[in-house]
């Protein structure tokens, strides 16, 4: 089996072989295996399934509180200020870019997609944000205040992406 | 006002301290030991310092990792527990994000304090080294809503890059920058303005690390330097990030009635408090700041707190630990900080959460240089050097953030402060803070979600 004094030669290894033997500066000779793990899960989005079916017919929906009136921008079933049921609310297309960010890394999974925006979006007259992909935007485009507007995804995935948002203006 | 009425301040608890620690050096990796083997080897060596202490003297442990998906192994603790020999004692595991080792200590507070047991470990490890770092921050990620966020692209970086933004636009364009009109110009210079002093926390802390033997990064940087590093997510670039690690530390816990026959250096855990806040950033309420005793309304008038430029669980959590501990003027009475810098950002955040300075003095504080050690050289002028020094270790960003381990860490460092021992356990006195007497430590969960502040005090 090879061995290795540096780690990331191990690490390069058990891609191809499964198995290397790490030698410390201690002196051990540790073997190394790779251990695979995947799962699919079975989700349901429960009470928030009216907000991702939504999206699939081009609507941003998010929640009134039937109590004492607070508005969400990203769905809730229950109000966080008094604990009451809410009703779905329809927001508006056009919000304004609360905060920014460019990534360009990410989480294994979004990598191939760098850089991307993220931005937090704010709706007039709603008490809260909603946290969403800014594309046909470059870093140097954006700023706080900006307008922008929903886009749709045109085949749904049901996944919170598949609202996303350019610029307005 | 049940709050006032709540145990804590009641002052009936049992008194606790902190009577030893030890750290595994953190690492990119340590292939040649497994998580029970690292806890162990920290272990072993806070059972050294205080030799007196045996084995059967512990009554109970509380055990802390934060990711089972970087454990691979469910009941990771119980596999710890038994590697040292501790069973059939009382164990449990903790977890609380990225606060986790804060808790932990916090559990073995309240395992003491409550009569339940005199002497409780309080042990975290992680092994993040397990997976490739973007798979790693993929495992990171999932502590973020997964219906609402992480689909987004799930990036913590991303996350804190979010709230940085919102920050430098309240406390920089808005106050410093007020004056330019053009509005994407004035947010480019606000945000420039912040990267400079975010680099400059970045050094303190890489250099504060350089005698720190069991820091993770420790390298002598000049501020055009961390400036230079690559863009992560704006304005977030790497110096400015705390990277994954492999490591583990333990702390021993003692009531009063013990803790003086193990050691003659205890360190009384004065204060404890705890917060949160809303999962997702964009659920984050836009009301008032809760206040500290010392300040009053009219001061934030204007301010749309904590929106996601500031960690309300941070502040919360800073009111219940300064209020337990009797604390009326932490710059003052404080000695050191260590407080959790997983990004440069969330440092000058945390300054305003604490008190340290008022909400949107931050940049101001580190540029003057209160944060920094007295009589090091960081290769800048800094006009107010070493007020009070907030991660003399090195912090996350310089030292490593195994998960588990790290508000362990935290108090194992805070704890050698006070006991004025950071020259034997670190084979170099140059990180030892001039007669500290009251040190705070600060861990912290994704975004700001939970938050302990704990009140170490020397009583030597």
């Amino acid at each position: 089996m090879k061995k290795f004094e540096r780690f990331r030669d191990v690490m390069d290894e058990i891609k191809k072989s499964g198995a290397a033997i790490y030698k410390s500066p201690d002196g051990s000779d540790n073997l190394v295996i790779l251990y695979p793990y995947s799962v699919s899960y079975v989700h349901s989005y429960a009470q928030d399934s009216r907000f991702f079916l939504g999206l699939a017919e081009g609507k941003l929906l998010g929640s009134v509180c039937k109590e004492c009136g607070h508005k969400y921008a990203t769905p809730r079933s229950h109000c966080m200020e008094c604990g009451a049921e809410t009703d779905w609310l329809e927001l508006p297309k056009e919000g304004r870019v609360h905060s920014w960010t460019t990534c360009y890394f990410g989480s294994e999974e979004f990598l191939k997609e760098t850089p991307f925006n993220l931005v937090l979006v704010e709706f007039e007259g709603v008490d809260t944000l909603f946290m969403s992909r800014l594309m046909k935007a470059k870093q140097d485009d954006i700023y706080i205040g900006m307008k922008v507007r929903a886009a749709f995804r045109k085949k749904p995935r049901y996944l919170v992406s598949d609202v996303y948002f350019e610029p307005a203006d | 006002m049940l709050r006032k009425a709540s145990g804590v301040l009641t002052g009936k608890q049992r008194k606790v301290y902190l009577i030893a620690g030890g750290v595994t050096k953190f690492a990119k990796a340590h292939p040649e030991m497994d998580f029970r083997l690292m806890v162990k080897k920290a272990y072993d060596y806070a059972m050294k310092d205080v030799p007196k202490l045996k084995a059967k003297d512990i009554d109970h442990t509380r055990i802390s990792y934060f990711s089972d998906h970087f454990a691979r192994q469910l009941k990771a603790a119980s596999m710890v527990q038994d590697f040292l020999g501790l069973n059939p004692k009382d164990s449990r595991r903790i977890e609380w994000g990225g606060a986790t080792g804060g808790h932990c200590i916090q559990a073995g507070w309240e395992t003491i304090a409550s009569g339940r047991g005199d002497v409780c470990m309080a042990a975290g490890f992680e092994t993040m080294s397990r997976v490739e770092t973007w798979k790693g921050n993929e495992f990171i990620a999932l502590a973020s809503d997964t219906n609402f966020d992480y689909p987004n692209g799930g990036f913590y970086t991303g996350y804190y890059a979010l709230m940085v933004q919102r920050h430098i636009y309240e406390f920089l364009r808005k106050r410093k920058f007020a004056d330019v009109r053009d509005e994407k110009k004035a947010q480019r210079m606000a945000e420039n303005e912040a990267m400079r002093i975010m680099a400059m926390i970045s050094v303190k802390n890489h250099t504060n690390a350089l005698h720190n033997p069991y820091a993770q990064f420790p390298v002598k940087l000049a501020v055009q330097d961390a400036l230079k590093g690559e863009m992560i997510s704006y304005p977030l670039n790497r110096p400015s990030i705390c990277t994954m690690s492999d490591g583990a530390a333990v702390l021993m816990l003692a009531s009063e009635d013990v803790a003086f026959e193990y050691t003659d250096k205890p360190v009384l855990i004065r204060g404890v408090g705890g917060g949160t806040d809303t999962m997702r950033l964009a659920d984050r309420p836009h009301g008032s700041v809760p206040l500290f005793p010392w300040e009053d309304e009219a001061t934030y008038e204007s301010l749309d707190y904590p929106g996601v430029h500031s960690f309300r669980a941070g502040r919360s959590a800073a009111i219940e630990a300064y209020r337990h501990a009797g604390i009326k003027d932490p710059l003052n009475e404080l000695s050191f900080v260590e407080l959790h810098d997983a990004y440069a950002s969330s440092e000058i955040q945390t300054y305003e959460d604490l008190g340290l300075c008022r909400y949107g003095e931050g940049y101001d504080f580190a540029e003057l240089g209160h944060p920094f050690m007295k009589g090091i050289d960081y290769g800048m002028k800094l006009e107010h050097q070493g007020t009070i020094p907030v991660n003399p270790s090195g912090g996350l960003i310089a030292s490593g953030h195994p998960v588990g381990a790290t508000g362990i860490m935290q108090g194992v460092f805070a704890l050698w402060q006070l006991q004025g021992t950071i020259g034997k356990h670190f084979g170099d006195d140059t990180q030892q803070v001039h007669d500290a007497k009251l040190g705070l430590i600060h861990s912290h969960a994704g975004t700001g979600s939970s938050v302990t502040v704990s009140i170490l005090e020397a009583v030597r």
